[in-house]
């Protein structure tokens, strides 16, 4: 027997707002609310709601919890500012990847965590074995709404809600996290998003998010703003050309591959379980890359279609794959070896048996403004 | 939910209305679940379908999805407005956004709009 799906705390809003419902990690998610399409141009164009509760937010606290983080993260967090937060990404000995993830510095001791709903469990198991004989402690945060508004009229929609207490949001750099009052509510804020462009991310209470969601939308409703849903999310995200864990990165495709090697601090890490591994990957050089596809025509590849060069050699395959609502163009992520993962390089995609003709593009496809 | 009394319906969720030649689309609930449609892929005219078989698909942002023919005949018209207007499908599945128009040589098993508004639950 499959147990049954888990609701965030705005579960009764969606089902309000009439939206499709679908399985996703375990979570019963808004899919969509009424159209993907208008959904996604409403983020690039005004603004979107999003509820991404369940995502796994967890806390690692304590004197060591920098020192506990360091054993499985890429990046250096120990230097990490108090409210900067951090993308990086968690992985194990053999340098496979568990999870991409948001840190944020709360204080000395205190790290905000936030990984994908597909891996908070594995993510909890990894830091339950890094705080292993540290002075440090790593618990989910239970009952934590999260919401995400994102688009060009994000800072608009929080002064229409609330000027004065959402100030100090919109003051925030990218990356920036505060803790403050949006309509009587108390909210961890942060400048961060999936989407390409400027947004927030508001932590709450699952007693308060409702009440939050509402007043959010009633604000920015006449500015443009939609609630969205995950087929929008996923869109936006690709458009942004931004990695999904399980399709663009886990235990062959990592940071080297995805063009995030920025990211990987490996100088006096001796405690980093990845650290050997990661060091000969980045030595060795990825032999697969990330790249971006734009196909000719309406249909293009989705996640799975191999890939060969126009002579007929094999040259990877899809990762993740949809038609862009903004370019009006297919457009797909995929890892194809290294030797032909060079923007203008002209592949042949196996769409449902069709030869689908498609270029290497850098990425993104979409910028923000 | 509004289901026009004057046509039959399949379990792929299609229907097919009465006419000769006979016009094909899917039903509302199968356009809700695709979500945006963005390309329907119709056979060429003049096609001879059996019942059943797939002729064609229909693309939205999130998936693809096979056309299956409820009826055995030939294909005497494809609703080419399609090309430019995907979206009709959406927005009047039953109207404008039909998919093909079958000269019906043999029907094939469909049920009535109470029938299919059972399937549905």
């Amino acid at each position: 027997m499959t147990a049954p799906l888990r609701r965030t705390a705005l579960a009764e809003a969606h089902l309000a707002l009439g939206a499709a419902l679908c399985p996703f990690a375990g979570w019963e998610m808004p899919l969509r609310y009424g159209s993907d399409l208008a959904e996604h141009r409403a983020v690039r164009t005004a603004a979107g709601l999003f509820d991404v509760g369940h995502m796994g937010q967890s806390e690692i606290s304590g004197p060591d919890a920098a020192r506990a983080l360091e054993r499985l993260v890429v990046s250096r967090v120990a230097s990490l500012a108090p409210g900067r937060a951090r993308y990086t990404m968690l992985c194990d000995a053999d340098g496979g990847v568990v999870d991409d993830l948001i840190v944020t510095r709360r204080d000395a001791e205190t790290f905000w965590l936030v990984a994908n709903a597909a891996n908070a469990a594995a993510v909890s198991d990894r830091l339950a074995r890094a705080t292993a004989g540290l002075d440090a402690e790593h618990r989910p945060l239970a009952s934590r709404a999260l919401l995400a508004l994102q688009g060009p009229r994000t800072v608009d929609v929080l002064l229409a809600l609330d000027p004065m207490g959402a100030a100090p949001v919109a003051d925030l750099r990218p990356f920036g996290v505060v803790a403050a009052s949006l309509a009587g509510t108390p909210v961890l804020a942060s400048r961060t998003g999936y989407t390409g462009e400027d947004g927030v991310e508001l932590a709450c209470a699952d007693a308060d998010a409702p009440a939050l969601w509402d007043a959010l939308l009633a604000a920015g409703g006449p500015l443009g703003l939609l609630p969205c849903g995950l087929a929008a999310r996923d869109s936006l995200r690709l458009e942004a050309g931004l990695p999904l864990h399980g399709h663009e990165l886990g235990p062959d495709l990592g940071p080297f591959e995805t063009g995030f090697g920025r990211i990987v601090q490996l100088e006096d890490r001796d405690e980093l379980v990845a650290r050997d591994a990661l060091a000969r990957r980045r030595a060795d050089g990825p032999s697969r890359r990330v790249v971006g596809l734009v196909a000719e025509g309406r249909r293009g590849p989705r996640r799975g279609a191999a890939l060969r060069t126009p002579t007929g050699a094999p040259a990877g395959e899809v990762t993740s794959g949809a038609p862009s609502p903004t370019l009006g163009v297919p457009i797909a992520l995929a890892a194809v070896p290294a030797s032909v993962a060079t923007a203008g390089t002209a592949l042949v995609a196996d769409v449902r048996g069709a030869a689908v003709p498609v270029r290497i593009v850098d990425l993104p496809f979409v910028r923000r403004g | 939910m509004d289901l026009p009394d004057d046509r039959r319906y399949t379990a792929e969720h299609e229907w097919i209305d009465a006419g000769d030649p006979a016009t094909v689309g899917i039903t509302a609930h199968a356009a809700d679940q695709l979500g945006d449609v963005v390309f329907v892929a119709l056979p060429e005219v003049g096609r001879t379908l059996t019942a059943g078989e797939a002729f064609g698909e229909i693309e939205s942002t999130k998936s693809v999805s096979d056309l299956y023919a409820p009826a055995a005949g030939e294909v005497v018209a494809v609703n080419t407005a399609l090309e430019a207007d995907p979206g009709a499908v959406n927005a009047d599945p039953y109207g404008t956004g039909w998919l093909v128009r079958i000269r019906v040589t043999e029907p094939g098993p469909t049920m009535d709009a109470a029938g299919y508004r059972a399937l549905l639950g």
